[in-house]
C-alpha cells in the first residue's frame, strides 16, 4: 500500500482528540501529585485554563471572521456554544436554564472529549474539579472581548450526576480603556 | 498604488507594532508622541463616528482619505487596532486587514509562548517581520511602493 493511502485511512480528526484527552489526563494526574490538596489542584487548572482562553479567543476570531462584538449575553452563549466548543472540541452544548434577568445560563455538555477514558477515584478525588480548565479558558477568553464572567461546574457525570452542566454567569461589561489625559 | 506604513495598538493603547515600508516625510515629534498622538486620534474618531451616526453601525469607523493618503482602519473584538496607511487609489482593503491579522498577528504572536499580548513586538521577532513584510509586498496595492 503506498504512503497516502495509508495516511487517508486514519481519521486524523479523531487521532488529535485522543491525544488531547490524554495529554489532559496526564497533566491533571502531573498536577495532582504536585500538590497536597484537591483545591489547590482545581485553582490551578482554572489559571491554566485562563492563560489558554486568553490567546485562544484571537485563534477563535481569526477562523471566524464574521463574529464581531456581541450585542448581549444570549448572543454570546450562542457564539460559545455553536461555535467555540464546537471549533476547539468538537461537540455543541445545547443552552439552558437562563436566569430571569438574561444574566446567567448553563451549558449541557454531552459527550465531552476531556472525560473519554476518565473515571474519578473515590476519597478526596471526589473533589476535583476534573474539566475545571474550560472554566478558566471561558473566563479568559471573554475577559479579552470585555465581559467579565463566573465560571463553575454545577453537575458532572464523572461524579455520578446524570449531566454535565457548566454555568456561566455574567458579571460586568469591562471597559476601553481611555487613552491618558482624556476624560 | 503604494503602501506606506502600519500601527498596531493594543486594547490600552500601547503601540504594539509599528513599520514602515516608505515614508518620505517624517515627522518633528518623537515616535512615543506620534503613537500617543494616533491612539488618541483613533480613540475619538470611534467615538465621534458613534455619536453622530444617523443609523445604527455594523462596522464603525473604516478609513479616512485626505487628497494625498489614505488611512485604513481595522479593530478586532478584542481590541487590537491595526491602522495601515497607504495612498488613495486603495479600495475598501477590510479583509486583507483581518488577513494580517488571522494569518500574521495570530500565528506569530500569539501562537508563539514566549510573546505575551501586552508585550511590544520588537526585532526579536524575526519571523513575524519577515512574515508581514512578504504578506504586504505580495499585495496587489504594494506593486509601486518601491517604484514611486
Amino acid at each position: 500500500m503506498s504512503r497516502t493511502n495509508v495516511k487517508q485511512n486514519i481519521d486524523t480528526r479523531r487521532v488529535t482528540q485522543e491525544l488531547f484527552t490524554l495529554t489532559y489526563g496526564a497533566f491533571v494526574a502531573q498536577i495532582l501529585n504536585d500538590y497536597e490538596h484537591v483545591d489547590e489542584v482545581n485553582k490551578q487548572l482554572d489559571k491554566i485554563g485562563y492563560n489558554i482562553g486568553v490567546r485562544l479567543i484571537d485563534d477563535f476570531l481569526a477562523r471566524n471572521p464574521t463574529v464581531g462584538r456581541c450585542h448581549d449575553f444570549r448572543e454570546t452563549a450562542d457564539v460559545l456554544a455553536k461555535q467555540g466548543f464546537k471549533t476547539y472540541l468538537g461537540i455543541t452544548p445545547s443552552i439552558t436554564n437562563w436566569s430571569p434577568g438574561s444574566d446567567e445560563f448553563s451549558l449541557l455538555l454531552d459527550g465531552n472529549p476531556l472525560t473519554e477514558f476518565v473515571e474519578l477515584p473515590d476519597g478526596p478525588g471526589q473533589k476535583l474539579s476534573y474539566n475545571q480548565m474550560i472554566c478558566g479558558a471561558i473566563r479568559g477568553a471573554l475577559e479579552m472581548v470585555q465581559l467579565e464572567v463566573e465560571c463553575r461546574f454545577v453537575q458532572d457525570q464523572l461524579k455520578g450526576d446524570n449531566t454535565t452542566e457548566l454555568r456561566v454567569k455574567f458579571l460586568k461589561k469591562l471597559e476601553d480603556a481611555l487613552p491618558i489625559g482624556e476624560d | 498604488m503604494v503602501v506606506y506604513n502600519l500601527y498596531i495598538f493594543h486594547r490600552n493603547g500601547q503601540c504594539l507594532f509599528y513599520r514602515e515600508w516608505l515614508r518620505r516625510k517624517q515627522t518633528k515629534m518623537t515616535q512615543e508622541e506620534e503613537f500617543k498622538l494616533m491612539n488618541g486620534f483613533i480613540y475619538s474618531v470611534k467615538s465621534f463616528v458613534q455619536r453622530l451616526s444617523p443609523t445604527d453601525l455594523k462596522d464603525g469607523f473604516l478609513s479616512f482619505k485626505t487628497n494625498c493618503y489614505k488611512l485604513n482602519y481595522y479593530e478586532t473584538p478584542t481590541g487590537l487596532k491595526f491602522i495601515l496607511n497607504t495612498d488613495n487609489n486603495v479600495s475598501n482593503i477590510r479583509d486583507i486587514l483581518h488577513q494580517l491579522y488571522s494569518t500574521i498577528f495570530v500565528n506569530y504572536i500569539v501562537k508563539n509562548p514566549r510573546c505575551s499580548a501586552l508585550d511590544i513586538i520588537n526585532n526579536d521577532q524575526e519571523i513575524f517581520i519577515e512574515k508581514l513584510d512578504e504578506f504586504i509586498s505580495n499585495l496587489s496595492i504594494f506593486s509601486q511602493t518601491n517604484k514611486t
